[in-house]
């Protein structure tokens, strides 16, 4: 087999471990185990999205405001939540800390709350990107406390007297330990242990003592006054649990494609390190197996990830706050608004033939300044029809313009006719097959100058289907 | 590798006209009658989104309870089209009140699911994946039906993205709002000498998947375009965009495309707001799209293989809300339209408003039993290889 080159490798963990590549991507490391070192160090910083949000109506309930006041607060929303979505993405491209950025968006679909609430969403993606890379039990009591899931999930209703399940069966089917390893009594037990966890007007946690149920509970074959805290524990003492979390990190890491030995070595590592995220995320990033052409190329990149590794490489910049938002809702992966609690499915689920086509046209349309038209399906939640709104508002335009001078200098001692090969490795992470370049070559006109050819090149690459693998 | 069976159908259909990627030559001469199988009937799905307000579409005009719950919205009784059971329709629906009279129209009551949900992804998500409200699932019903069927062209959505319904495990719907437009996008000389000349062996299943969706997109497009321009609909059809989408849908079942379920949405109904003119001018566009859609299927000869399915994500709640306008709630109608109804008219008893949830009301119809019904006995395939629970076909519907 064919040694992998270095710079190839490197781009590959920069894909992996955050955004992609930018055409200055440094090579200070020497080897990937360098590399990986310094990936961690930058990720030890924690930049906090800080977007300043609505002021509630002076002591109204929601229910109380009048139709004038709800669609100003509704539209003061929505204006939060674009704010929120753009400080985020940016962050993921400008970032130094992508491997923590990385991980949050992890969280993001892990933890997946779909409100219409910017307020608790910031804060719970705060919370996210805390404790992305320290212990999973930390991370899942902070979740589990914060206020955006106990709203989502109904916690904030769970009494001692009228139990809500809901929490309790996601934290077990899709947290933590999976379907099939628990029974509909677990639920119901776990549930009048997290009686009484709630939030206050602050969006503080508070623990409602008079509606928590102190009674002995019996769980997962345990016995005892159990609270939440204890279920949370008794969970993460079952091994199943770092399986299940193992597993999608894998997916999420390494290939749409299972591997089940690794899984299982990798998960009892993870169970031995006392679920330390960054322990494992180490693990993986150093393993041989992660630079194999196996591996390399084999992830169906998220809508995000193709945004934001598009911007990271092409320094994009977007003519208007709605573009972004009009690209991630037409490729199905909008920031803030995961489908339901079990998140993003992933993989080939972003693929249809509709999203391909549109994957395919959104790299050239940068390249070229063209806008990219596409009518959206209404979003009822965040957008309540309007009296007199008619549904041609579903057409939106995407404009975005690229910079493509950086890659220029990159290239700047490659020959002519070394370009289809040097500039195709550097943009994409699967090998061309010959016929392609062959195709590729033969575009280029002899007469055009060594800037068209590079502009000529780049948007036939960004145009395969290879682009949309990372 | 069941989508070389598309392939073939394909290629046969369009008699070699199109270019079959070298990696797709392999073909498997099995999956060339897998489609006549559902007997060549037809489903076509409409969406409403936003929540249409079902009390205000057949109106329980001799209820007083109503008039009480709605003192500015309510439909007064003398302008209501009266049918059966105490129920009449909007005013607006004229053109339905023909299809019932016509006993070409099944009206389903109280239709919802267990402990329902009131934000309009979650509930649509439901109806789109079939499932109960505490159950997530990434495949859409008509998708698992696509998967049943091995074959990417059994399901077409008139529209540019696709609806989570259309999506299964295996195999999706296209999305397609113009076929114009989708051929020429799907047409790159570049990306169509690519893809022909792709070769399968010693790759990522990631990108032979990527390459394979891309082929087939091309051929489907070309596929639709070469088909279409056999039949143009001479029938009127109201302005607007969803009336040309049941055009383009006409055109495609008289056309021959195979495929056997249709997907069209109309949306506006999240009536919070000064409902009645908004909701009537839906319902008419509605109606007289619909009921041109039949005519013209009619004269084609294609009705009787067709079944016409109306469901919208929720109905809303009893009481108006202070705006003139209502407010997320829960059960609501399902409408069935087709000339082979075992039940035409009213399906059963409209909603009790004295018997309500904190004001909503109860279903008595798990959607997911007129799913089962729909895919058992119209579209002659095993309901329990599609639904995920054990769910009985509601009997009497087709």
């Amino acid at each position: 087999m064919k040694a992998i080159p270095f710079p190839q490798q490197l781009r590959h963990l920069s894909w992996r471990a955050g955004f992609g590549p930018t055409p200055a991507t440094a090579e200070s490391a020497r080897n990937i185990k360098q590399a990986v070192k310094q990936l961690f160090k930058a990720s030890e910083k924690t930049e906090f999205l800080q977007v300043p949000m609505p002021a509630p109506v002076d002591g109204m309930r929601a229910k109380d405001l009048g139709p004038e006041q709800r669609r100003k607060q509704l539209q003061e929303r929505r204006q939060a939540l674009m704010q929120l979505n753009r400080s985020w993405l940016n962050q993921m491209v400008t970032s130094e800390a992508q491997l923590r950025e990385k991980m949050t968006l992890f969280w993001h679909g892990h933890f997946a709350c779909r409100l219409q609430a910017p307020q608790l969403l910031q804060l719970q993606n705060n919370t996210l990107r805390k404790h992305a890379l320290g212990s999973f039990s930390d991370l899942l009591t902070a979740v589990a406390k914060d206020p955006a899931m106990l709203q989502f999930l109904n916690n904030q209703q769970n009494r001692k007297q009228r139990p809500n399940e809901n929490f309790a069966r996601e934290v077990l089917e899709l947290f933590t330990i999976g379907r099939g390893n628990y029974t509909e009594q677990d639920i119901k037990e776990a549930a009048r242990a997290f009686t009484g966890w709630g939030y206050n007007a602050e969006g503080e946690y508070v623990f409602r003592e008079r509606q928590h149920d102190f009674g002995p509970k019996t769980f997962m074959g345990q016995t005892g006054n159990f609270n939440g805290e204890d279920i949370l524990r008794i969970i993460l003492q079952d091994p199943r649990t770092a399986n299940y979390l193992t597993t999608k990190l894998y997916l999420f890491f390494v290939s749409d494609t299972p591997h089940p030995q690794r899984i299982k070595e990798l998960s009892s590592y993870f169970y031995k390190l006392n679920y330390n995220i960054a322990g494992l995320l180490e693990q993986i990033f150093t393993a041989n197996w992660f630079y194999t052409p196996e591996v390399m190329g084999a992830r169906i990149k998220s809508p995000v990830e193709l945004l934001a590794g598009l911007q990271r490489m092409f320094d994009v910049s977007y003519s208007d706050d709605r573009s972004v938002l009009v690209l991630q809702r037409a490729l199905g992966q909008e920031l803030f608004q995961p489908p339901n609690v079990s998140g993003w499915a992933g993989g080939q689920s972003w693929i249809d033939s509709s999203t391909l086509a549109f994957r395919l046209r959104i790299g050239p349309a940068v390249l070229q300044d063209a806008g990219i038209e596409v009518a959206l399906k209404p979003n009822d939640d965040q957008e309540p029809a309007k009296p007199i709104a008619r549904r041609a508002d579903g057409l939106r335009i995407a404009r975005a313009k690229a910079n493509i001078s950086l890659i220029e200098q990159q290239m700047a001692k490659v020959d002519t006719s070394e370009l289809p090969e040097q500039l195709s490795s550097f943009l994409l992470q699967v090998p061309l097959q010959p016929h392609t370049l062959q195709i590729l070559k033969q575009g280029m006109a002899s007469s055009s100058s060594k800037s068209e050819q590079i502009h000529y090149l780049a948007q036939r690459l960004l145009s395969l289907p290879e682009y949309q693998l990372c | 590798m069941a989508s070389r069976r598309d392939f073939l159908k394909l290629s046969t259909l369009a008699s070699g006209m199109l270019l079959v990627p070298n990696f797709l030559h392999g073909l498997d001469r099995q999956g060339l009658e897998l489609l006549s199988k559902s007997s060549g009937k037809r489903l076509v799905v409409i969406q409403l989104s936003g929540g249409n307000d079902g009390l205000n579409t057949l109106i329980p005009y001799q209820n007083d309870l109503y008039f009480k719950s709605r003192p500015s919205l309510a439909i007064p009784a003398q302008k209501v089209l009266p049918l059966d059971k105490g129920l009449g329709f909007n005013p607006a629906l004229d053109k339905f009140r023909q299809l019932y009279d016509q006993g070409k129209l099944t009206i389903l009551n109280n239709v919802g699911y267990p402990d329902p949900d009131r934000s309009h992804f979650r509930s649509m998500d439901i109806w789109h994946t079939g499932s109960a409200s505490n159950e997530y699932l990434s495949t859409g019903w008509l998708g698992r039906y696509m998967d049943v069927c091995q074959s990417n062209k059994a399901a077409i959505e008139v529209d540019d993205m696709l609806s989570l319904a259309l999506k299964g495990e295996k195999y999706k719907g296209i999305a397609v709002e113009n076929i114009q437009r989708f051929y020429q996008a799907t047409q790159d000389p570049f990306l169509k000498s690519v893809t022909h000349s792709h070769q399968e062996e010693h790759e990522h299943h990631s990108v032979s998947y990527l390459y394979k969706t891309l082929a087939e997109t091309q051929q489907s497009a070309a596929y639709l375009q070469e088909k279409v321009k056999k039949y143009r609909s001479k029938q009127e059809y109201p302005n607007g965009a969803f009336a040309r989408n049941l055009k383009t849908i006409a055109e495609l079942i008289t056309s021959d495309v195979e495929a056997r379920v249709y997907y069209a949405s109309l949306s506006g109904f999240d009536t919070h707001v000064q409902q009645a003119n908004q909701q009537a001018r839906l319902l008419e566009e509605l109606s007289e799209g619909v009921c041109s859609f039949v005519q013209d299927l009619q004269q084609q000869q294609m009705f009787d293989d067709t079944l016409i399915m109306i469901f919208s994500e929720f109905g809303r709640r009893v009481q108006q809300n202070a705006s003139n306008g209502t407010d997320h709630g829960t059960a609501n109608n399902v409408y069935l339209i087709g000339n082979k109804l075992r039940t035409p008219g009213i399906f059963n008893e409209g909603p009790d408003l004295l018997d309500l949830d904190a004001g909503d009301l109860k279903y008595s119809i798990d959607f997911r039993t007129i799913y089962a019904a729909l895919l058992q006995q119209w579209l002659q395939t095993d309901a329990n290889a599609i639904l995920t629970s054990n769910i009985k076909p509601l009997g009497g519907l087709v």
